[in-house]
């Protein structure tokens, strides 16, 4: 079982090991408010419920091309946002429906990208691997793989440029990071002092290529070093060390000293694509890692059980985000497709006079 | 026996340079790898080594000449044991003959075959074989200005200053960067070496190292790092120190540039410019020599550049920096030297988009752009004399292409030629015949022909180098056939 055994090689790392910690309270593991848990709850369960709604209107024949699910990683993005502050920018890869949750952006217009329909955040032109929010700062969303590791350098450099403050959030994959421009965007950032925190989101495969089978430095967090960019892996399954640790990266970019790198051990439940058969796995990884490292359930449960929250409160919640995501679909199944006459349209900027 | 030390060609595209200091006097014994020279040429200063041993005998060029030819003897170098004085007199062996090859009595620093070639290269010199009576196509001044620039985009009475198509593109982007603070520099070389081509020449020194940034050889990631920062709203200038290495990049140009706005329903343009040299130089062989504006002009969501004169680099890039879409704008190693006279505006900015007619004509439609102007105008001088008068049209922007302004010259002449240094297949002629044939198909007397680089990888041998560029004989064979003469 190729995933086991990384995870055994990589003892200090593996979600495996660091997330069956959390569930007892270990002395230093960092504690969220009840407001906090609600917080994180609410977003995650959003990211998930949206991508499985996603998933359903897929298989349904509404959402077409490629759609890749963030299912299993959501700590990951919902973390990294209750570190970042306004104006902080976000990029990742095709794998980006959670980020755009997470920076705010709207459900019913994220929807309706993936359906190709006019009300969709890119008026139905870009689809579920690249979509923009220039209000939120998410720079998209991007299919070429590795490519937007560039680009949020770029991203940094404005912010440095500038001397806004703000701090580039560039997300990238396992797979990603064996990608060369991504060394050659770690070497600049470290170079110039770019206030960029790079999330490499471990989440074992490249698309059906296991971590171990793909990388000669299977810990992401040393990916840098050789940059002098200092780096943290990280329990990816458990928003509370997520939020920390990407708190001191965030802190670490925005007061001057350069990026960071934070590998976020992570896992995706589904499949690289709808459309893969996930024959590199055993469907028992898959159950295990759901049963026991779960995103959700962890901060449900403390909820109910730290917390002291009533089950009917979490229950109106869940409600409350089926409701949400459920109002999506609808609006993503109701609005037209663009006029035909959008064929034409932004392809290039009038130039003012 | 005296030898004879030879201006040296100093880059693949020198043609001259100046002394600018002698390190050695008149007695100095001299040993090989001795630094005998300090020689500026248009892009860099450097330093001659002798390569013999002896002593100085006679300095011919004093320090402070400028505009040295490649090859012209510059000192001569006494044999250990002859009589120096004997020697100066002599003059050396081989004296000044252009081709260095009687090697015997003569001393060149750089190989003189390279010098050879160069001269031998039709656009590169006016020391053309097969157009000697031309007259260069470039130095255009300012007593010829009224039978240059056939539209008018500037009052017919504006002071004209001569100036390289370098210095054009310097001054170009030193006012757009006085002008806006979010326009800034990046690339190999452009600060503190002033420009590989010496096209940034003193920006560093005006802007600081925060806008004209210094970047390590890695043309995919700091292509990246441009569109990122463009995409945030600030205007790069990405400059590849030639257009071929920005093969490592061109994803980025194409897939994260050209494609964001669209992908993004228009909320995300790029403003930036990729600038540099582009298509072959001289002698530099197949992976140096490609010529891209047919790749680049392929794909919708860029606009493309190739101007010719300094005016219209001038102009363009100006043009091309302000603008809000991702700009290639390819320039041409050989054209920098080249000097035009340029308007002497305080803003003087050329719409993108709009060909130019270089030079009229009633009988044959010569359209090209970039440094296959050099071929089209010296042609149509030669199809002058024999009776025939060509009008020549400057694309200037491959895309968008100006196709109204070709249409119209050749409903006039009802005969085209396209000429360029890209391969024929998928061409910018291929371009340009194809809409000609569906907008002109009822006025055309002839079919249109295209004078193309060869199909072949581009060869380093300078004889094998001068057949695969496309030269003056064949757009005169070429517009002949159209006009069936």
């Amino acid at each position: 079982m190729e995933a086991g055994k990384t995870a055994e090689s990589e003892p200090a790392a593996g979600p495996s090991s660091a997330a069956t910690e959390a569930h007892k309270p270990a002395p230093n593991m960092p504690q969220f408010t009840r407001e906090e848990d609600l917080h994180a709850y609410h977003e995650m369960l959003l990211i998930r419920r949206f991508e499985e709604k996603a998933g359903q209107l897929y298989g349904m024949g509404l959402i077409g091309g490629f759609c890749h699910l963030y299912i299993g990683q959501e700590a990951v993005v919902v973390g990294m946002q209750m570190a970042a502050v306004d104006g902080d920018q976000v990029i990742t890869g095709y794998r980006d429906h959670g980020h755009m949750l997470a920076t705010g952006m709207d459900p019913k217009g994220v929807m309706a990208e993936l359906t190709g329909r006019r009300g969709g955040y890119s008026r139905g032109k870009g689809g579920s691997m690249h979509m923009f929010s220039r209000e939120k700062q998410f720079f998209g969303g991007h299919g070429i793989v590795g490519a937007q590791v560039s680009l949020g350098t770029g991203l940094g450099f404005a912010d440095h440029y500038r001397g806004n403050g703000k701090v580039s959030l560039t997300y990238m994959g396992d797979g990603a990071a064996n990608q060369g421009q991504v060394y050659e965007s770690f070497n600049m950032a470290a170079l110039w002092k770019l206030p960029v925190v790079y999330v490499i989101e471990n989440n074992r495969y490249a698309m059906g290529t296991s971590v171990a089978r793909a990388s000669a430095q299977t810990d992401f967090s040393k990916r840098g070093l050789s940059f002098g960019i200092p780096g943290e892996s990280v329990d990816g399954m458990d928003v509370r060390t997520v939020r920390e640790a990407a708190g001191r990266a965030i802190e670490h970019a925005r007061s001057g000293k350069g990026p960071f790198i934070l590998e976020m051990q992570t896992y995706r439940y589904r499949g690289h694509s709808m459309s893969d058969p996930a024959k590199y796995r055993t469907k028992d990884e898959v159950s295990k890692m759901r049963d026991e490292h779960d995103p959700i359930e962890m901060v449900r449960k403390r909820l109910l059980e730290l917390h002291g929250v009533p089950e009917s409160d979490i229950k109106s919640t869940d409600a409350k985000v089926r409701e949400t995501v459920n109002a999506a679909a609808e609006f993503a199944t109701d609005d037209p497709e663009p006029d035909p006459s959008e064929l034409w349209t932004d392809i290039l900027l009038e130039a003012k006079a | 026996m005296a030898t004879d030390i030879l201006m040296p060609a100093l880059s693949p595209t020198m043609e001259e340079g100046k002394l600018a200091k002698w390190l050695k006097k008149v007695g100095d014994p001299i040993k090989s790898g001795d630094v005998l020279a300090e020689i500026e040429t248009d892009k860099a200063t450097m330093e001659v080594e002798a390569v013999d041993e002896g002593v100085l005998a006679k300095i011919l060029i004093d320090e402070g000449t400028e505009g040295v030819a490649v090859n012209t003897p510059i000192a001569i170098i006494a044999e250990e044991g002859e009589d120096v004085e004997k020697a100066a007199a002599s003059g050396g062996k081989g004296g000044p003959k252009a081709n260095g090859h009687d090697a015997g009595g003569q001393q060149a620093p750089t190989p003189t075959a390279q010098a050879e070639g160069l001269t031998d290269k039709p656009a590169a010199t006016s020391k053309t074989s097969d157009d000697a009576p031309v007259a260069p196509a470039a130095p255009a001044t300012i007593t010829n200005k009224a039978k240059e620039p056939v539209m008018a985009e500037f009052p017919a009475d504006t002071p004209m200053v001569t100036m390289t198509v370098r210095e054009a593109l310097r001054d170009a982007m030193a006012e757009e960067m006085r002008r806006d603070g979010d326009v800034f520099v990046m690339g190999e070389e452009v600060a503190e070496y002033q420009g590989a081509y010496k096209v940034t020449q003193g920006l560093l020194q005006e802007f600081g190292a925060k806008r004209v940034v210094d970047t390590p050889i890695t043309e995919h990631g700091f292509a990246g790092i441009g569109v990122g920062a463009a995409l945030a709203g600030l205007k790069p200038i990405v400059e590849f120190m030639t257009f071929n290495f920005a093969m490592q990049a061109i994803d980025q140009i194409i897939n994260s540039a050209a494609k964001t706005l669209y992908m993004s329903g228009g909320q995300l343009g790029c403003p930036i410019v990729f600038r540099g040299p582009n298509g072959a130089a001289a002698r530099v062989a197949a992976q140096h020599s490609h010529d891209y504006a047919a790749w680049y002009s392929n794909v919708p969501g860029l606009k493309v550049i190739a101007p010719y004169t300094a005016s219209d680099a001038k102009g363009l890039l100006k043009a091309a920096i302000r603008d809000p879409n991702p700009i290639i704008f390819l320039e041409n190693e050989i054209l920098y030297g080249q000097s035009f006279p340029v308007p002497k505006l305080d803003d003087f900015v050329l719409p993108i988009g709009k060909a130019r007619i270089h030079r009229e004509g009633k009988d044959v439609t010569l359209v090209s752009f970039a440094i296959g102007m050099t071929y089209a105008l010296k042609a149509a001088q030669v199809l002058a004399e024999q009776g025939i008068e060509a009008e020549v049209i400057d694309l200037r922007t491959i895309r968008p292409m100006d196709t109204e302004t070709v249409l119209e010259s050749v409903k006039k002449t009802g005969r085209c030629v396209t000429i360029e240094e890209g391969f024929p297949q998928s061409g910018v002629g291929a371009e340009i015949s194809a809409r000609l044939m569906v907008d002109a198909f009822d006025y055309l007397d002839a079919p249109v022909l295209r004078v193309t680089g060869k199909d072949v990888p581009m060869p380093y041998a300078a004889n094998l180098e001068k057949l695969a560029l496309p030269n003056v004989a064949e757009v005169v064979e070429a517009a002949k056939a159209v006009c069936y003469k």
